[in-house]
């Protein structure tokens, strides 16, 4: 079967005649200096006419997408009038978001003697954290460290990440592994036990832990499951995004606001601690892009947080994932693994040559996918005149022996066969997609923020990753900041005297946009994109 | 032929929910009920094969067939009736992992429904992971948990299978139970792991961690460079 047009097949075939020699030979990788250069070329971080600084908040002067910084300088749903004198519930940790990040925050304010509401927009665990693939990386190996750990996320950052965020993730990072092992998670190990670990883009040790090509999807469904068995002390509230922070006359966090997606209604949900773990903004599809995220994924913690006056940071860069699915249209922008590359996918150009380092930090390989497509021309492009490069995917069972593909990438697999593709056969055809919100909320290394009572983990945090996150290192952070998060927000939660719950910071913000004359349309956070089609 | 007759023409008709609309034959499922004029709620997640939010049912006009699919990974065809299954009741155990033991015991006394299943094999026609569902809880009447674990590992929970069972089972929340069983009781354990977290625990890499956060740019560069990359 070949479910590609005969032109795109005619490339192929040149992929397949320099497969030999290339299985002998990988190109060289980049200097810091080439790095530099095809970054500021090609990344879509480095197109300025695209970015916009806010001009309101704490943060005032903050770069980030323009699409992003309409939302950002939105109007709040609700008005400083609505009625905070019955909320609907009352709780010692509130989490709003249900990924992972939450997920983890939960489990641990719930072990550290709080009762726990978690609220999220989709269902619980429809979230990026089922999408990721690949692995976490964790320093546990005899030949590695978290010392080297930490060189390898700082210098794929750009030696711009909070130091003490990267000694948290690095630090604490075997201690998930342990901690999801007992709560059950399978991961992919040796008849001894020994983990199978590979390497990812920008280590300089292999250190990827997986779960078969599902890892967060197996992460996830084991932290739900054991949040479902804790129902006593957890509720889970479905289809009920947060829409605005509520802080008391101290300027403490009191709780939030919620809409149910169904009926429509707003109430308040007032609680001693809130955890935001909101995710990212994909859907936000900035330079139009398309985004491997899920469908939920539009900045909401980013607009709450910073309208209850917790600053960002690093909201100028934004993650494109090199090898977002470039064939077929169905697929387009949908995430294939860095582990394909992990394990010996080369990628090559329409003429079956090789024109990059396999596995540069994410930023810089994408870079260098869209100099060989629209600089040097050696793209190919589809019908629909989608542009992309091949990764060459039939090196795998080459390199590991036939079959490895089908049990170390089932869930890729199934994605190119439902499609026609067998990718075991056949290389398949990759373009940057929009991937990961490197910036975000500022934390500190306990998860807490400038807002008391306001803890924050996951990709809606900034400072972690610096400019640019290495693989592995997401499904790290929601585990090991959504952790302390979760525990730091009970043992606060246990302190706290809460005062007069109030919205007075809604009525600044609305006083803030009509001082400086912004007025974006947007009612924010927008909770979903808009894919409906309203012309007929 | 004008733009607007050629243009309707390479429409197909799909019916959602019994109701006929015209749509481009290149879309998924999901997209050709976004393409109808519907924003979605329910019966979305991932958009990427992963959640399970999106279990469709469908069949096509004159065919008797059931066919089922994730409307975000399924290309729609021409005259497919489809209704989403967005929830589906199912009945989960409530259980404290750490005090489990690892047997068909386990199992029978948190899921005594397994052992009606009657090896009839809806559900494994209903996963659109193409699970062999039945193999698996085969296996888990038998007390194999390794296998059931292994067998079930791609599902999504989307509860397909759940929803097609003559007997009743939940097998999807079955079958997470088996995989945690197996994940830390039966799996074998790396003595990697416990040796790091010990050396953690005393302190080992403390004062190099220390030194390296106090760094200026410019060192960290130098050692960034100067790290050597395991083959």
């Amino acid at each position: 079967m070949s479910g590609y047009p005969p032109e795109m097949q005619e490339s192929i075939r040149l992929v397949e005649r320099t497969r030999p020699q290339r299985l002998k030979e990988t190109f060289p990788s980049m200097s810091l200096e080439q790095r530099n250069e095809v970054l500021k070329a090609f990344h879509p971080d480095y197109k300025e006419e695209t970015f916009q600084a806010i001009r309101v908040g704490v943060s005032k002067g903050q770069r980030m997408p323009i699409e992003l910084a309409r939302i950002v300088e939105g109007r709040p749903h609700i008005g400083p009038d609505f009625d905070l004198s019955h909320p609907v519930a009352e709780t010692d940790v509130l989490v709003i978001g249900g990924g992972g990040a939450g997920a983890s925050a939960a489990l641990l304010a719930q072990e550290h003697g709080a009762k726990v509401i978690i609220v999220t927009k989709l269902r619980f665990g429809d979230a990026n954290t089922v999408m990721a693939q690949g692995g976490i990386q964790a320093a546990d190996r005899p030949e590695d460290s978290p010392p080297i750990h930490y060189l390898d996320v700082i210098g794929g950052g750009h030696f711009t990440n909070v130091p003490e965020l990267v000694e948290a993730l690095v630090k604490d990072a075997p201690y998930v592994i342990k901690w999801l092992e007992e709560l059950g998670m399978m991961f992919d190990k040796s008849p001894d036990g020994v983990m199978m670990e590979e390497h990812g883009g920008g280590t300089s040790r292999k250190r990827m832990h997986s779960a078969r090509d599902y890892t967060g999807a197996e992460i996830m469904r084991t932290l739900r499951d054991e949040v479902r068995n804790r129902e006593e002390d957890i509720t889970v509230i479905e289809f009920s995004p947060a829409v605005e922070l509520v802080l008391d006359d101290k300027g403490q966090v009191a709780g939030a606001v919620v809409v149910n997606l169904e009926t429509g209604i707003y109430s308040f949900i007032k609680a001693k601690a809130v955890v935001l773990a909101t995710g990212g903004g994909g859907r936000l599809h900035y330079q139009g892009f398309p985004t491997t995220n899920h469908y939920g994924a539009t900045a909401d913690g980013v607009v709450l947080a910073y309208r209850a006056g917790a600053p960002l940071g690093y909201l100028e860069s934004m993650q494109y994932h090199p090898t977002g699915a470039a064939f077929p249209e169905q697929i387009l922008g949908q995430l294939v693994t860095e582990k394909v590359r992990g394990l010996g996918a080369q990628p090559v150009n329409k003429l079956g040559l090789q024109f990059v380092y396999p596995l540069e930090p994410r930023d810089v390989e994408a870079a260098a996918f869209i100099r060989e497509c629209l600089e040097r021309g050696n793209g190919i492009v589809t019908p629909t005149g989608q542009p992309g490069v091949w990764l060459d995917s039939p090196m795998i069972d080459i390199i590991h022996g036939p079959g490895t593909t089908e049990r170390a990438l089932p869930a890729m697999v199934r994605q190119y066969r439902r499609f026609g593709i067998d990718m075991t056969k056949e290389p398949i055809l990759v373009y940057p997609t929009l991937h990961y919100q490197n910036g975000g909320v500022r934390l500190r290394a306990d998860a807490s923020t400038d807002v008391p009572g306001l803890f924050i983990a996951g990709e809606v945090s900034g400072g972690v990753h610096g400019h640019n996150r290495l693989m592995g290192n997401s499904l790290l952070e929601i585990t090991v900041f959504g952790r302390r998060a979760g525990r730091s927000a009970a043992t606060y939660a246990q302190g706290v005297t809460l005062g007069q719950p109030n919205l007075a910071h809604v009525a600044a913000w609305n006083r803030e946009l009509e001082e400086v004359g912004i007025e974006t349309g947007v009612i924010a956070p927008i909770l979903l994109p808009d894919y409906a089609r309203h012309e007929v | 032929m004008s733009e607007e007759q050629k243009a309707t023409k390479e429409l197909i008709p799909v019916y959602i929910m019994g109701k006929r609309y015209m749509v481009p034959p290149s879309l998924t499922i999901m997209k050709a009920l976004e393409y109808a004029g519907y924003r979605l709620i329910r019966g979305v997640g991932c958009r990427g094969g992963f959640c399970g939010a999106c279990g469709t049912a469908y069949r096509i006009l004159g065919d008797p067939k059931l066919y089922f699919g994730l409307a975000c990974q399924t290309v729609v065809q021409p005259n497919m009736y489809l209704a989403q299954l967005p929830f589906f009741p199912a009945r989960r155990a409530t259980y404290n992992i750490a005090e489990l033991e690892p047997t068909a015991t386990t199992l029978f006394s948190l899921y005594p429904e397994v052992l009606r299943c009657l090896g009839c094999g809806t559900c494994t026609k209903a996963c659109p992971q193409e699970i062999d569902v039945r193999r698996y809880m085969a296996a888990g009447m038998r007390g194999d948990i390794a296998l059931m674990a292994d067998i079930s590992f791609d599902c999504l929970m989307c509860g397909l299978c759940a929803a097609r069972c003559p007997a009743e089972e939940a097998q999807y929340n079955i079958a997470i139970l088996a995989r945690r069983l197996y994940g830390r009781y039966l799996a074998p354990r790396s003595p990697h792991l416990e040796n790091r977290l010990s050396e953690i625990e005393s302190g080992a890499f403390d004062d190099e961690l220390e030194e390296l956060k106090k760094l200026s740019q410019d060192e960290l560069k130098a050692r960034y460079k100067a790290r050597t990359i395991e083959p």
